[in-house]
């Protein structure tokens, strides 16, 4: 417990992290009382002709869409979609990515081997590109492009696991477990997966951030949520031919992804440097 | 001797793994709710005429052996026919790749040249304003959409400002081809004329192009040269009373950029990622909207090509990407 509080007292005494934390803790926030903080939440899906593209005023601050929607509210609900893609596609990624890590870091047989080959196939072409192709072939769907995302970002946590792993092996304490004749799960569960941690956990915010950017690369080139959704790619690509006039309909969902997408990266950045001294500030996590 | 056995151990590997990329995609590729078949023999296609087709693709048979077809075809170096296209996959990829490598290499060179500097700078004035701001601004890089980037950067230079051209390469007919390049053919014709105006259209799509790449060199630089700092070579040559900026930016920077070549398979991956987006939204002629295109219309035989493509140039670059680094650090060949 102690430690958990020194972290997050380091923490909030690095502006940025901090920063990044607050945006955080807004974006949830935002997504869970949209339906209270929409200034317009019944005109999220509903059409409403009469109001379509009016640029900011009072009534509607972000301006309205080609539907004659709110924009300000659609990205209050936008929110939801984009957390929730973000944390269950990195989540699946974690519960895939950091088991197999584990073992092929701790058999040096062909059973290691194999794993981390599997995982190099999945790292020989850019993510973007094998997401694009399994979530074309599923059919635009939230569901498709989560499972798109998590089968193309587990490798990333296998192979930083792999290498941690392979590296605690030589450290004493673990030779010693081994020698006291101690199960190997438990060697694993806890004295490996404990000093991994703090990797994984950076890993995890920057993964966030850019599982976010990707998800809504895929909802910009319409592979990601269908058309009424108010999925902030999505919501780019249909202002784009309503540019350059309605150009308040494209720059504030864009605005969005990037403020949280920041926002991920400066806690990943603090975390990095709290968390992991050895690491300062190189590896920006693509 | 290390790095032959590391070298020849990484080609040996290659193949493999391409092998299970192209096993990934086909599987993916078949599950395709639509029928390529159908929608290319057209609306007015009987069930019979179909068929025949399907057959005649060999479409017909069953997946492990059109997956050991497929492999026979690439061991000859064939990718196959493009369903939409109808030409060869080979050569709708090579007749774009100019574009795509023109696109990549000036995201590159703007990235690297603005990079290392501001990298260097970061790192010398550590934790005042100038590597604050520098810290901020390689954040917001990273975190920019770049299909959203370029939008905005096309509605303020090109439909505000009109300062530079919307989309595409070039205003007109594209020239003969010499190499392809277009800013090469205009150099070495000596049409300064064309070289302006395809240089205009290669702007946009390039800065959009660079700005995660060039946070991320910024980055690189300066974890690098920090790191050198604190060696005590640097201490013994400010002891010699050698320049300041000598040591900086000969003796520091050289030592700095071993890692930094490290990096350029990273950064080779976030181009490519982003040229598939980048050149969607800017209609350039590249490899990379030339795959979005072959997956919006289930053209599997295209998607194949250019996911076995970009796995081999990918892989290749790592491949020279770790053999610079066993060379120019041989203490890591052994891992």
């Amino acid at each position: 417990m102690r430690a958990a509080r020194d972290i997050a007292l380091k923490l909030f005494r690095d502006p940025s992290a901090a920063l990044g934390l607050l945006i955080i803790v807004g974006l949830v926030a935002v997504a869970v009382l949209a339906p209270l903080i929409a200034t317009h939440p019944e005109a999220v899906w509903d059409m409403n002709p009469r109001h379509r593209l009016l640029p900011p005023s009072e009534t509607y601050l972000f301006g309205t869409d080609r539907m004659g929607a709110d924009i300000f509210s659609r990205i209050l609900f936008g929110a939801r979609i984009t957390l929730t893609i973000a944390i269950v596609a990195v989540g699946a990624a974690l519960m895939i990515g950091v088991p197999i890590g584990l073992i092929s870091g701790w058999c040096r047989n062909w059973l290691g081997e194999a794993l981390m080959r599997v995982s190099d196939i999945f790292l020989a072409v850019p993510q973007i590109v094998l997401a694009i192709a399994i979530s074309q072939t599923l059919g635009p769907s939230i569901e498709n492009v989560i499972l798109a995302l998590s089968v193309t970002y587990w490798p990333w946590f296998t192979r930083l696991v792999h290498a941690e792993v392979r590296t605690l092996r030589h450290e004493t304490f673990i030779e010693a477990a081994i020698a006291l004749g101690v199960p190997t799960w438990r060697i694993v569960a806890l004295h490996v997966l404990p000093n991994v941690l703090s990797p994984i956990i950076v890993r995890t915010s920057i993964g966030m951030g850019f599982t976010i950017l990707t998800a809504s690369a895929l909802g910009f080139l319409g592979l990601g949520a269908p058309p009424p959704a108010p999925e902030w790619g999505r919501m780019i690509s249909e202002a784009r031919e309503f540019l350059p006039e309605a150009w308040w309909s494209a720059l504030a969902p864009g605005l969005a992804i990037f403020l949280v997408v920041m926002g991920f990266n400066l806690l990943g950045d603090g975390l990095r440097d709290v968390l992991d001294p050895r690491i300062r500030r190189g590896n920006p996590g693509r | 001797m290390r790095i032959a056995a590391l070298i020849l151990v990484r080609i040996a590997w290659l193949a493999p793994t391409l092998a299970g990329l192209v096993a990934i995609v086909f599987v993916i590729s078949r599950v395709i709710p639509s029928d390529p078949v159908a929608l290319l023999a057209g609306e007015t296609a009987s069930r019979a005429q179909i068929e025949l087709l399907r057959q005649k693709l060999g479409l017909d048979r069953p997946l492990p052996r059109q997956l050991l077809d497929y492999y026979g075809q690439l061991a000859r170096g064939d990718l196959g026919t493009s369903l939409f296209t109808t030409r060869a996959v080979w050569d709708d990829l090579s007749a774009r790749l100019p574009a795509t490598i023109e696109l990549t290499v000036a995201a590159m060179i703007l990235a690297v040249a603005l990079g290392i500097p501001l990298g260097v700078v970061a790192a010398l004035y550590r934790n005042r304003a100038a590597d604050h701001a520098l810290r901020v601004a390689s954040v917001a890089g990273l975190a920019l959409a770049s299909f959203w980037l370029a939008l905005m950067l096309q509605l303020l230079f090109a439909m505000d400002l009109r300062w530079l051209p919307l989309q595409a390469r070039i205003t007109g007919f594209p020239p003969p081809p010499i190499t392809g390049f277009y800013v090469i053919d205009a150099v070495l014709e000596g049409n300064f004329e064309r070289l302006g105006n395809v240089s205009a259209h290669l702007i946009l799509p390039a800065v959009t192009l660079a700005v995660p790449a060039l946070a991320t060199v910024v980055r690189f630089t300066r974890a690098g040269v920090l790191e050198t700092l604190q060696r005590p070579f640097v201490a013994y040559q400010r002891a010699m009373g050698i320049p300041a900026g000598l040591i900086v930016w000969k003796y520091v920077l050289r030592n700095s950029l071993v890692s930094t070549v490290t990096q350029i398979g990273l950064l080779f991956g976030i181009l490519l990622a982003g040229a598939v987006v980048i050149e969607t939204v800017f209609q350039w002629p590249g490899i990379g909207a030339y795959a979005f295109e072959a997956i919006l219309h289930s053209d599997y035989a295209a998607v194949m090509g250019f996911t076995v493509y970009a796995g081999v140039v990918f892989g290749i670059v790592n491949l020279i990407v770790d053999i610079l680094h066993a060379i120019l650090d041989p203490r890591g060949a052994a891992a």
